[in-house]
C-alpha cells in the first residue's frame, strides 16, 4: 500500500515537471516530435533509476561512514557523470540498436536537474533503498508522461497559425502552464 | 568590448532567462515571490562570480579532455559553500528554495558561462561577466518574482496593498509556467521591432 502511494504521488500529484519545476530544460526542448520525446523518456528512466541506486549505495555507506555528508552534491554530480559515461560505453558494447535510440539524448541528461533532484530527494524524504528505487522509477514515468503529452500537443501546433512572437518557447510554457493545471486536480488523491 | 558592454549584455541583450532561456527550473520553481526570486538570484551569481574567476585562473592548467568534470568540481565546490552559509545565516529562505540550492550545480547558466567565456578570458573580465550574467539573472527572477506576487496575493515585497485574495494560481505551479511564458514572448515582440 505504502508504495502504491509513493507511485501514484510521484506520477501524478507532484509530478515531477509540472509540480516541481525539475527537469524543465529537456522538457522544453525535446518536445517538439512524440517519437524523440519517448527516446528522451526511455533515457531518463533508465539513468535516474541507476543513478538512485548508485547515490544512495554511496551516501549511505562512503560518506555517511566517513562523516563527510556535506559533500554530497560534489560526490552526486560527479558520480551521475560518470554513470552516464559508462551506461554510454556500455550500451555501445552491447546493445547497438538501443545505442541507437537512447545515444543522443545520454550526454544531456548529466545536466538534466531531474536526475541530481531525485537522487537528493530520496534523503529528504527518509526512503529506504526500495522505497527509493520505487520513488525514482515513478517519478522517471511522471517526466516521461508530461513530456509525451506536451509534444503531442506540440505537434498539432504545426498547423496552427500562433503569432510570431509566441513561437517556440513561449507558447510551450504556457501549454505547459495548462497541462499543469489539470495535472492539479489529482491533489487530494493521496 | 569595454568591460561596461561586457557587464550590460547579461542585463539585457543576452539575459540568461529571457533570451537565452537557460536556467528554467530554479526560474520557476523560486519566484512564488519577489523576495525568494532575488535570493535565489544572488546565490546563483555569487556561484557564477566565484566560479567564473576560478575556472579562467585554472583553464590553462587543466587538459582539455577533462575540463568538463573540472568546471562542474569547482562550481560544485561554490554551490557546498552557498548550501551551508545560507543554512547557517537565513534558515527561513534557505528552507523556501529547498533542493534548489544545491541544484545550483547542474544550472546551465553557470556551466554555460565556464565553458563558452571563463575559459577563454582573463580573470577580471571572467568576473564582470559573472557579475553581468548574474545579475541579469536576478532582475528577471525578481520581475518575475514581484509580477507573481502582485497577481496572486496582492503584494509586492512582503508588503500587501491590494485587500482581499489574489489570483491563487499565480503563487501555485501553473501561474509560473504562464508567466514565465507571457514574459519571453514579451520579450520577443520586443525585440522584433
Amino acid at each position: 500500500m505504502e508504495y502504491i502511494l509513493i507511485v501514484i504521488s510521484a506520477l501524478l500529484v507532484n509530478n515531477i515537471v509540472l509540480a516541481q519545476f525539475l527537469g524543465v530544460c529537456p522538457f522544453l526542448g525535446v518536445s517538439n516530435k512524440v517519437n524523440t520525446a519517448l527516446g528522451m523518456a526511455a533515457a531518463v528512466t533508465f539513468v535516474i533509476v541507476l543513478a538512485t541506486i548508485a547515490t544512495y549505495l554511496i551516501q549511505v555507506y562512503v560518506l555517511n561512514k566517513l562523516g563527510i555528508a556535506f559533500m554530497q552534491t560534489i560526490t552526486f554530480i560527479l558520480v551521475i557523470a560518470a554513470l552516464v559515461q559508462m551506461v554510454e560505453i556500455v550500451l555501445k558494447k552491447i546493445s547497438k540498436p538501443l545505442y541507437q535510440a537512447l545515444g543522443i539524448f545520454l550526454p544531456l541528461i548529466t545536466t538534466n536537474c531531474a536526475v541530481l533532484g531525485v537522487a537528493i530527494l530520496v534523503f529528504k524524504k527518509d526512503y529506504n533503498l526500495l522505497e527509493g528505487v520505487v520513488f525514482s522509477a515513478s517519478t522517471a514515468l511522471g517526466f516521461g508522461l508530461a513530456l509525451i503529452i506536451l509534444a503531442g500537443i506540440r505537434e498539432q501546433y504545426e498547423l496552427v497559425d500562433i503569432p510570431k512572437g509566441m513561437r517556440g518557447v513561449p507558447i510551450s510554457l504556457i501549454t505547459a502552464g495548462i497541462l499543469a493545471l489539470a495535472f492539479m486536480g489529482f491533489t487530494g488523491i493521496v | 568590448m569595454n568591460q561596461f558592454q561586457n557587464f550590460t549584455k547579461g542585463l539585457l541583450k543576452e539575459n540568461p532567462i529571457l533570451v537565452l532561456v537557460l536556467g528554467t527550473c530554479p526560474t520557476l520553481a523560486t519566484t512564488s515571490s519577489s523576495l525568494n526570486g532575488m535570493g535565489m538570484g544572488l546565490a546563483t551569481t555569487f556561484v557564477l562570480i566565484c566560479s567564473n574567476a576560478v575556472i579562467s585562473l585554472l583553464s590553462k592548467m587543466i587538459p582539455d579532455k577533462v575540463r568538463i568534470p573540472a568546471f562542474i568540481v569547482v562550481i560544485a565546490s561554490f554551490v557546498t559553500v552557498v548550501d551551508l552559509v545560507m543554512q547557517a545565516y537565513v534558515p527561513d529562505l534557505y528552507k523556501t528554495l529547498g533542493i534548489f540550492i544545491p541544484l545550483i550545480v547542474v544550472n546551465c547558466i553557470v556551466l554555460g558561462r565556464a565553458e563558452a567565456f571563463a575559459s577563454k578570458n582573463t580573470v577580471w573580465s571572467s568576473l564582470i561577466d559573472g557579475a553581468g550574467m548574474g545579475f541579469g539573472f536576478t532582475l528577471a527572477l525578481g520581475v518575475l518574482g514581484a509580477f507573481r506576487e502582485i497577481l496572486g496575493s496582492g503584494s509586492l515585497f512582503g508588503h500587501k496593498f491590494i485587500q482581499g485574495d489574489g489570483i491563487l494560481v499565480f503563487i501555485l505551479a501553473p501561474g509560473a509556467f504562464i508567466a514565465l511564458g507571457y514574459m519571453i514572448a514579451l520579450v520577443n515582440k520586443i525585440k522584433q521591432k
